[in-house]
């Protein structure tokens, strides 16, 4: 992971941004806390918390015990002690362990209470592939949190956007479950360190990432950038892409949504996980339901095939491209 | 009398013999040797009669009630009475108590109100009272989801302690034998260990889990297995009202004082089904639930009273007064709880309802007046 003496000034990587969002959070409010495996004095496995041990000491960087129903679970009774707990999960594929305690038990304790219990935790987890991995280490598993009532769930694509939506998800009341897409911990991007600017998008509001007229391509966490990547070529061969990038998965931002379905008729959605029950299924429905007179098309998914994720070698494969996401523009012309 | 110490079985070759409960009342409901340290009263064992006493006309009046057909399910606490009582008691109640969900009689001692002890039993909850101002947690259905709950909130207690050292709570989290094979559980206990977090895990070794006997449950009794995850393990008579008070009250000093979490195996027994709509003549038999009600802890506290003189006619005759009130309450109370609007459940997902959630709910209840 470069640290941020490696980028231009100004510019920092999505990993860095992170960093620098913790770094935020826990010098703004002394009950926030971190915990994971090695995210001490390794600083994660991925670095997001380089350097945070050194400046707020081993009380509130805490390496976890090697066990993640016990990292959620704890991280429950610490917030009903009053504490803000920011969990990392090592990897997408290790969070099931602690599914029991994040669907029933962080999810519910508010309802349950009548609205009386709090639970301000935040769960980061790495998510997707393409960084080559061995199995249970390329993942998109929001839709089974997305299923789950009671959470927020969000996913960051671009530095500046994860330097806020960071602190955002800290600050929120509600439990957050962060994603940051692994693959784009190197991408780099101008951003300002700081607390979260007035003009930002709330923790709930989707971004449009690149205005257009013609298509919208709906993506989120490492999906934005392939979505991007197609806008920029489908202007060379003339058609306008508009790329929201959802940030919050659930709720979900229809207003956003709508707004740009009501310009461009055409609406596609990307993202890695399998289509079979994944988000893009509630959002073609939701669209469908919603704006089905704006429609030239019936809303295109481009995702990962309904497969366990691949060996590394084929991720390619599996992981929607941008000639993907061009294909599914093509066919929302086919009606 | 030994046979306490038969269940859960332990192999020999396994080299490790489980102490024997501590005790310090005879099954006669004579004062056993020790009890004068423990410092036992007679102002301290009428309290602990009396709570115990409530907490078992409580329990009768619930199981009745569902019965009639006003509750769908009723776990009955019957039996465990002493080990519940006598815990509870022995911390203080600024103390933050985890539950597992057959806790009534420790909730009762808690000040806990019977009709919201009721509420998730007759339905119209899934909590049913303020957890932090009672500093007594919501049931926990999922087994042994608390204990992790408890060691956080343990690790929140001794960070505040490093900021306030004025701080001085502990946290008591109670669970059963067969929750003790979960995965959580297991986590849990290593955890506390681990960190130190100032704690006294309360195990209520009821003999059954559902119709899995203890026995079938753990090759190694529980304190045995506590006292490998480095916590200091203590096994009492669950049944023993005065030993379960004063082990508790020892481990709570000495976790207070700073020392490492502990934990307490209590061994007691089940006397009804696991719930209302268990049948325990399937898997166990009348003359095991028969020894165990010689030991019934209320009954062996009144012997002792009984043979000291330490409560009179009057003191009885005014509980049995409080416990019919108790009783006339309770039926009412829970006749009295009504289903909540579910639009409740719609505010009370997230902190502030969300524009999904508002324009859901706004559907519910326009759908639902359309029938008005
Ligand atoms: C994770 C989980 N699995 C299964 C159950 C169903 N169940 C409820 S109580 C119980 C037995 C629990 O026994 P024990 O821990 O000894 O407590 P007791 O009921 O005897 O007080 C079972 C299997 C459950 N509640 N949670």
């Amino acid at each position: 992971m470069s640290t941020t003496a490696e980028v231009p000034a100004g510019e920092l990587t999505l990993g860095a941004a992170l960093n620098a969002g913790l770094r935020q959070a826990m010098a703004d409010d002394e009950s926030v806390i971190l915990v994971g495996e090695d995210i001490g004095a390794l600083g994660g496995v991925f670095r997001v918390t380089d350097g945070l041990r050194a400046e707020f000491g081993d009380h509130r960087v805490i390496d976890s015990l090697l066990a993640e129903s016990g990292i959620v679970g704890t991280a429950i009774g610490l917030a009903l002690r009053g504490y803000r707990p920011v969990c990392e999960i090592q990897f997408d594929g290790f969070v099931y362990p602690a599914f029991d305690q994040i669907v029933s038990q962080l999810a519910k304790l508010r309802a349950r209470s009548g609205g009386r219990l709090r639970i301000p935790v935040t769960i980061r987890i790495p998510c997707g592939g393409g960084i080559g991995a061995v199995e249970h280490h390329s993942e998109s598993n929001e839709a089974y949190f997305c299923h789950t009532a009671g959470l927020r769930v969000v996913a960051c694509a671009s530095p500046a956007d994860a330097h806020w939506m960071i602190q955002q998800a800290i600050a929120c009341d509600d439990p957050v479950i962060f994603y940051e897409p692994k693959r784009r911990y190197w991408d780099k991007a101008p951003v300002e360190p700081g607390p979260v600017p007035a003009d930002a998008p709330a923790l709930d509001q989707a971004r449009i990432a690149r205005a257009g007229a013609d298509v919208t391509v709906i993506a989120y966490g490492p999906a934005v950038r392939v979505a991007l990547d197609a806008a920029t070529v489908a202007e060379s061969e003339g058609r306008s892409l508009e790329v929201i990038d959802l940030r919050s998965l659930s709720p979900l931002d229809f207003g956003t949504l709508t707004a740009s379905v009501r310009k461009t008729g055409r609406v596609v959605v990307v993202h890695e996980a399998p289509t079979f029950c994944g988000l893009g299924a509630e959002i073609a429905a939701e669209i469908t339901e919603r704006c089905f007179h704006l429609l030239e098309a019936p809303v295109q998914r481009v995702g990962g095939w309904n497969t366990p994720y691949p060996p590394a070698r084929t991720e390619e494969h599996y992981l929607p491209d941008l000639d993907r996401v061009l294909d599914a523009v093509d066919g929302t012309y086919q009606y | 009398m030994t046979d306490l110490t038969d269940v859960p079985k332990t192999p020999a070759d396994l080299g490790v013999a489980p102490e024997p409960p501590m005790r310090l009342l005879g099954e006669d409901g004579e004062l056993l040797a020790g009890a004068a340290d423990a410092g036992i009263t007679a102002e301290l064992t009428r309290g602990l009669y009396r709570d115990m006493v409530l907490a078992r006309q409580f329990d009768q009046d619930a199981f009745n009630l569902q019965r009639q057909g006003e509750l769908g399910l009723w776990l009955s606490c019957r039996g465990q009475e002493a080990a519940q009582v006598g815990s509870i008691r022995a911390v203080r109640a600024s103390d933050h108590v985890f539950p597992s969900y057959r806790e009534h009689a420790a909730a009762l001692c808690r000040g806990l109100e019977p009709a919201e002890l009721l509420t998730q039993w007759r339905g119209t909850a899934h909590g049913g009272w303020d957890p932090s101002g009672y500093r007594f947690h919501l049931y926990s259905l999922v087994l042994s989801t608390q204990l992790l709950h408890a060691t956080g909130y343990a690790l929140g207690v001794a960070a505040d302690r490093r900021r306030e050292p004025g701080v001085d709570e502990i946290v008591l989290c109670y669970f059963g034998d067969g929750a003790a094979s979960q995965g959580d559980a297991n986590e849990a206990l290593n955890w506390a260990a681990v960190t130190g977090a100032p704690l006294v895990f309360f195990c209520q070794n009821n003999q059954w889990a559902i119709s899995t006997p203890s026995a079938a449950q753990s090759r190694t009794p529980l304190h045995v297995r506590a006292a490998g995850f480095g916590l200091t393990a203590t096994v009492v008579d669950g049944n023993d009202v005065l030993a379960v008070h004063a082990a508790t009250a020892a481990a709570a000093a000495r976790v207070r004082a700073g020392g490492p979490p502990e934990f307490i195996e209590a061994i007691t027994y089940r006397m009804a089904g696991h719930s209302t709509s268990d049948d325990p003549t399937r898997y166990r038999d009348a003359e095991e639930v028969r020894r165990w009600e010689e030991r019934d802890p209320v009954t062996r506290v009144r012997r002792l009273l009984d043979a000291r003189g330490w409560a009179g006619e009057e003191f009885h005759t005014a509980l049995k007064e409080e416990a019919t009130a108790l009783s006339e309450a309770t039926r009412a109370a829970c006749r009295a709880l009504a289903p909540p609007p579910l639009e409740d459940t719609f505010r009370h997902t997230l902190v502030e309802e969300t524009a999904a959630l508002r324009a859901e709910r706004e559907r519910y209840t326009a759908w639902r007046e359309s029938f008005a």
